[in-house]
């Protein structure tokens, strides 16, 4: 019988269950990757009530950036610890936003799309984010932007975002009706439906 | 729901081929399986005597109802798990696997349209498991395969490939090294060749292209410039960039 050592131990106290630790930055996407131009790019959120919010590349860059060092999961099971982003929190674009629903479906350029609980990307723990490593976020990572909300697995963390539409119930998006968990919280392993 | 429930079964190794230098079909007997679509994956774990656990993701070669399932490996240079699965399992031994996985990359025999694989290096297996159902539903789809590899001796599953050329044809390219008489000189896949051996948009085909990041990016670019619709190729990446 052929015993498996392994190499490398999951000590790390950031690692959560089922992961291991990688180096690069593999890229999962369902298609092609959008091509983008910052002239035409266009972010919005969507209320019950019709209101749109919208912002373009200029207006976002505009609004007060913040850099976050944070640790990213993917439900295929590798994380990547401590990378560094810029990018608008979504407390600052929500600022405004007059809204009695709980739950917000994010809509990509390319049809992608997934939803959030409203409460799980505010209060400091999501963000629009442009760069990558103090670089510009390359279109294979989601840019121009994408959002970023490292608490949850990766495909969470919508790549080449273009909108928040409010919804008044945690309906599913595209991973989640095509196998994945509704909420994806990487520390309970809420990896599968 | 259609599908079935995920969950975590034991696997028990019962025959092991060699496919390449590099890569090795295996294929685990897997009580209680509830089988799985063309394209589907699975997350294999490996446990130490220590307790210490290592999953990583695989693509199915194998289709259906059947409890036997088949993967099809490639050693990772620096891979904490695979050179283990390509070298030192053995026939008898266990492993977990959690699934089938996955519900986009997947070709079910109901689709009406043309198909069009594409496939880079060891990205060819859950392609190989879409020409499998495409024989086994005996289905008359049009499906075809575009197989890129670096040289001869990386192809996976040749002769199985070759023996379906009459249903489900292959057009084989080399980016490094072409076999004896072969009339095009090897190198990398252009515009030219994707618009020769795949499937043109007027056929409205499904596109499937599976291989690694650098390579997906560039041919799903490609046939986006030949007038395929974006939402008509899905695409499966390994590895970062």
């Amino acid at each position: 019988m052929a015993i498996f050592g392994g190499r490398r131990r999951n000590d790390n106290p950031n690692l959560p269950p089922g992961q291991h630790l990688t180096e690069s930055f593999p890229v999962l996407s369902a298609g092609p990757t959008p091509s983008i131009s910052a002239d035409d790019w266009e972010f919005s959120i969507r209320t019950e009530g019709g209101d749109i919010h919208r912002w373009s590349w200029q207006e976002l860059l505009a609004l007060p950036a913040e850099d976050v060092t944070v640790d990213i999961h993917c439900v295929t099971s590798w994380s990547k610890l401590g990378t560094g982003w810029r990018g608008v929190s979504l407390d600052t674009l929500f600022a405004d936003v007059d809204t009695g629903l709980d739950y917000v479906m994010a809509h990509s350029y390319g049809g992608y799309t997934t939803n959030l609980p409203l409460e799980e990307v505010l209060e400091g723990r999501a963000w629009i984010a442009y760069e990558y490593d103090g670089e510009p976020l390359d279109p294979e990572h989601g840019g121009p932007a994408r959002l970023l909300v490292p608490h949850l697995y990766f495909w969470k963390s919508a790549k080449w975002v273009r909108g928040l539409v409010m919804q008044d119930d945690d309906y599913p998006g595209f991973w989640e009706e095509n196998g994945y968990h509704l909420h994806g919280d990487p520390w309970r392993e809420e990896r599968y439906a | 729901m259609r599908r079935p429930p995920v969950g975590w079964f034991t696997g028990s190794l019962v025959r092991a081929t060699s496919l390449t230098d590099s890569a090795r079909s295996l294929t685990f007997s897997v009580p209680g399986w509830p089988g799985n679509l063309a394209g589907q994956h699975v997350d294999l774990r490996l446990t130490a005597s220590d307790g210490y656990q290592a999953t990583r993701s695989y693509s199915i070669a194998s289709v259906g109802p059947d409890t036997d399932v088949e993967l099809a490996v490639e050693r990772l240079p620096d891979g904490e798990v695979s050179p283990f699965l390509v070298d030192d399992l053995e026939v008898g031994d266990s492993v977990e696997l959690r699934g089938p996985l996955g519900g986009w990359f997947v070709w079910r025999p109901e689709h009406p349209e043309p198909v069009q694989l594409i496939a880079g290096g060891s990205g060819v297996v859950p392609l190989l498991a879409m020409t499998r159902a495409h024989t086994d539903a005996r289905s008359t789809v049009p499906m075809q395969l575009l197989y890129s590899l670096r040289t001869p001796e990386d192809a996976l599953y040749r002769d199985e490939l070759q023996q379906r050329s009459s249903t489900t044809p292959t057009t084989w390219h080399y980016t490094r090294t072409v076999p004896p008489g072969w009339t095009r000189a090897a190198g990398r896949l252009t515009p030219d060749d994707l618009r020769s051996a795949t499937l043109p948009p007027e056929r409205g085909p499904l596109t499937f292209v599976c291989g690694p990041t650098g390579f997906v990016e560039t041919v799903a670019r490609g046939l986006i410039d030949l007038g395929h619709q974006p939402d008509s190729i899905r695409t499966e990446r390994f590895g970062g960039i």
